[in-house]
């Protein structure tokens, strides 16, 4: 059941991967600027640049160069880089790890801490803790990335120096970023698994679990947070690439390498390739997120796997 | 067997249910009839302990089980009647079952956490009593999930799961009221059986007189968090002395007869907030006098039955 559930599922990225790619190879053509010039050394001939762009393939038709292009990613071949002058493979290859280890670890900290939270201020309802945690979960849901980026450098590392300002060099250099990152989840998921479990706790079928003599601590557990979850992975999956997308300020702001870092980059340079491969990598986390959370979902909900795609 | 005195039941200031009574045995039904709101649930949460769930407390009054009186059992002992010795069956059987988990494992729980059986144990037990409620193929029925089955075959889990662990006391919360017409005829009977197989005593909650006059052999009869009128099905049908109960029967569609149809009662429950002064019933009451609005009756007896309105001695003498 879950298998054909997850190959349905997969079928429909095929047309959501299309239109995706598509997006992703406009929006490139769409933006002020041209590589070209930063190419060029300063009084090149119209010729020079004629051959330039040639080389690169802009003199082609634009859907031509879209099925070229999308042959090669199939084909694992990013190409090169106008500016940086070294394969797009290599670059992302290079980037890649220090993104993944950054998402990573902020989705882990982001999901484990906001449900605990959430849990807690469902289960002890505490008035108390209850203003805190709305407290925290404003806080957490409003304040923007960047500026707490900023907060955090300036009181952990200029003021107390307990992390490095910037760079990646060993795991001290994550514990800022990280927070920074994962703050906003956590307050998120807190907030998510608080309503779910609440809402769970509503359920008719919950009387009927007392009724059992089920303890009030195995409802919760057995019951009640799988139902709780199902939001929860949803919220989760979404967070997967927002994660990453979140990053892209995040890694810039605190000057470590990764995707973030090299698209930021790339914009400010026009360099087409290294800019579309980003977005490709982003996408297919976001697209990878979602059907994870949704095959996660519907391996915890029979009522999912049943309806007809 | 069980036996309720006097029971009230609060939430924050607000006191929906005062001066319930009622007592069933084993082998006996006794019906709690009225409208929606009436305190009907209440009374059922209150004997299962689960109030603290919906957030309401008992303020007074005793429930004897057994000997003991549940209203000052710790929470410990009263998991071990919790679906142990006293079991429940709830409104809406289509939300009483927890989605996400197959029937097999959730009527298993009983079992397990009651008789001290393994999962196998457990399991073997659970297809005992689903045949025994005339389910076909048990354990197939174990591996599916509830949204798969009927509102009657899911009413028949819940009831399997009250069984499960061979209780004395049966609750039934409205247990045919979200189902189709001819479900409610089979689960009523099917009740009936297990009351007499089993030596069961059951609390047949409802807002259905018919039901009561086939199946119970005591009713109460509740109007806005009070009983009014109680006594033996036969003496309460035959003669029954509060307006409110007489209203009750009147509206009993009676087949053939074309002049008693369901005409129901003018008017609605009050809510809480604004339970009448003097007689509760006095707003809607045909035989209504100064004194229902002033003074709250008292329980006039007669026989094993007694009803609370002032004017019970007479009343009975002009059958609505
Ligand atoms: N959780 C609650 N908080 C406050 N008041 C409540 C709560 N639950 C029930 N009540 C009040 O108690 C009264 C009796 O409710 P109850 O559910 O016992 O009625 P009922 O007779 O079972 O009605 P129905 O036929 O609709 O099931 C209602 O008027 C309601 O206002
Ligand atoms: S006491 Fe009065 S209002 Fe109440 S039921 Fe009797 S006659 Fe009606
Ligand atoms: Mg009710």
């Amino acid at each position: 059941m879950i298998l054909r559930y997850t190959f349905m599922r997969l079928l429909m990225l095929i047309p959501v991967s299309f239109s995706i790619s598509v997006v992703i190879f406009m929006i490139v053509y769409l933006l002020p600027g041209d590589p070209i010039d930063n190419l060029l050394r300063v009084g090149s001939s119209a010729e020079d640049r004629a051959e330039l762009v040639a080389r690169y393939g802009l003199d082609r038709n634009l859907i031509v160069q879209y099925f070229v292009w999308i042959g090669n990613m199939f084909r694992g071949e990013f190409g090169e880089a106008i500016v940086l002058r070294r394969p797009v493979a290599d670059l992302v290859a290079q980037n890649l790890p220090y993104s993944l280890t950054l998402g990573g670890l902020a989705f882990l900290f982001s999901s484990t801490v906001g449900m605990a939270l959430g849990t807690i201020s469902a289960v002890v309802r505490h008035p108390v803790l209850d203003r805190f945690m709305r407290g925290f979960i404003l806080l957490g849901s409003t304040v923007p990335g960047f500026w707490l980026a900023l907060l955090l450098i300036l009181f952990f590392s200029v003021n107390l120096g307990w992390f490095p300002v910037s760079g990646a060099g060993g795991w001290t250099s994550l514990v800022l970023p990280v927070l920074t990152i994962g703050f906003g989840g956590v307050a998120l998921v807190a907030r998510v698994t608080r309503v779910a479990l609440l809402d769970a706790q509503r359920e008719d079928f919950v009387t009927l679990l007392h009724a059992k003599g089920l303890s009030s601590g195995t409802i919760l557990l057995r019951h009640l947070m799988p139902h709780a979850l199902l939001p929860v992975v949803t919220i989760l999956a979404l967070r997967i690439g927002w994660i990453l997308g979140g990053a892209v300020t995040v890694e810039f702001v605190f000057g470590r390498p990764g995707l973030g870092s090299l698209l930021i980059r790339a914009l400010g340079q026009r360099d087409y390739p290294v800019v579309q491969a980003c977005l490709l990598m982003l996408a297919l986390a976001v697209m990878l997120g979602t059907l994870i959370g949704d095959v996660a979902q519907a391996s915890m909900d029979p009522r999912i796997r049943e309806k007809k795609t | 067997m069980l036996s309720v005195r006097d029971l009230g039941v609060a939430f924050g200031a607000v006191e929906p249910l005062s001066g319930v009574s009622f007592s069933v045995d084993k082998g006996e039904t006794i019906g709690i009839v009225g409208e929606s709101g009436s305190g009907k649930s209440l009374t059922a949460m209150s004997v299962m302990g689960l109030l603290p769930l919906i957030g309401g407390r008992i303020t007074g009054g005793t429930i004897v089980f057994d000997g003991q009186d549940l209203t000052k059992l710790p929470e410990r002992a009263y998991r071990k009647l919790r679906g142990g010795k006293i079991g429940l069956i709830t409104q809406n059987p289509m939300t009483s079952l927890d989605p996400l988990k197959k029937i097999g494992p959730q009527v298993d729980d009983v079992a397990r956490l009651h008789l001290g059986m393994n999962a196998n144990e457990a399991r073997a037990r659970t297809e005992e009593i689903l045949g025994t409620l005339r389910i076909p193929e048990p354990a197939l029925i174990c591996d599916r999930y509830p949204h798969q089955m009927s509102g009657g075959m899911k009413q028949r889990i819940v009831i399997a799961m009250a069984l499960a662990a061979d209780p004395d006391v049966l609750i039934a919360d409205e247990p045919t009221t979200a189902l189709d017409v001819t479900v409610q005829a089979q689960i009523i009977r099917l009740l009936d059986d297990l009351v007499k197989q089993r030596d069961l005593a059951l609390v047949l909650i409802t807002h259905d007189m018919s039901v009561v006059a086939q199946t119970c052999d005591k009713v109460v009869v509740m109007y806005a968090g009070r009983a009014v009128e109680y006594g033996p099905v036969e003496a309460i049908f035959d003669r029954p002395r509060h307006p409110y109960t007489q209203a009750l029967i009147a509206c009993i569609p009676r087949g053939l007869d074309d002049t008693a149809r369901l005409t129901g009662i003018e008017g609605t429950v009050p809510t809480v907030i604004n339970y009448p002064k003097g007689c509760p019933f006095h707003p809607r009451c045909p035989r209504a006098e100064a004194i229902c609005a002033t003074d709250p009756p008292t329980f006039s007896v007669e026989g094993d039955s007694a009803a609370a309105c002032h004017f019970a001695e007479v009343a009975h003498a002009q059958p609505a």
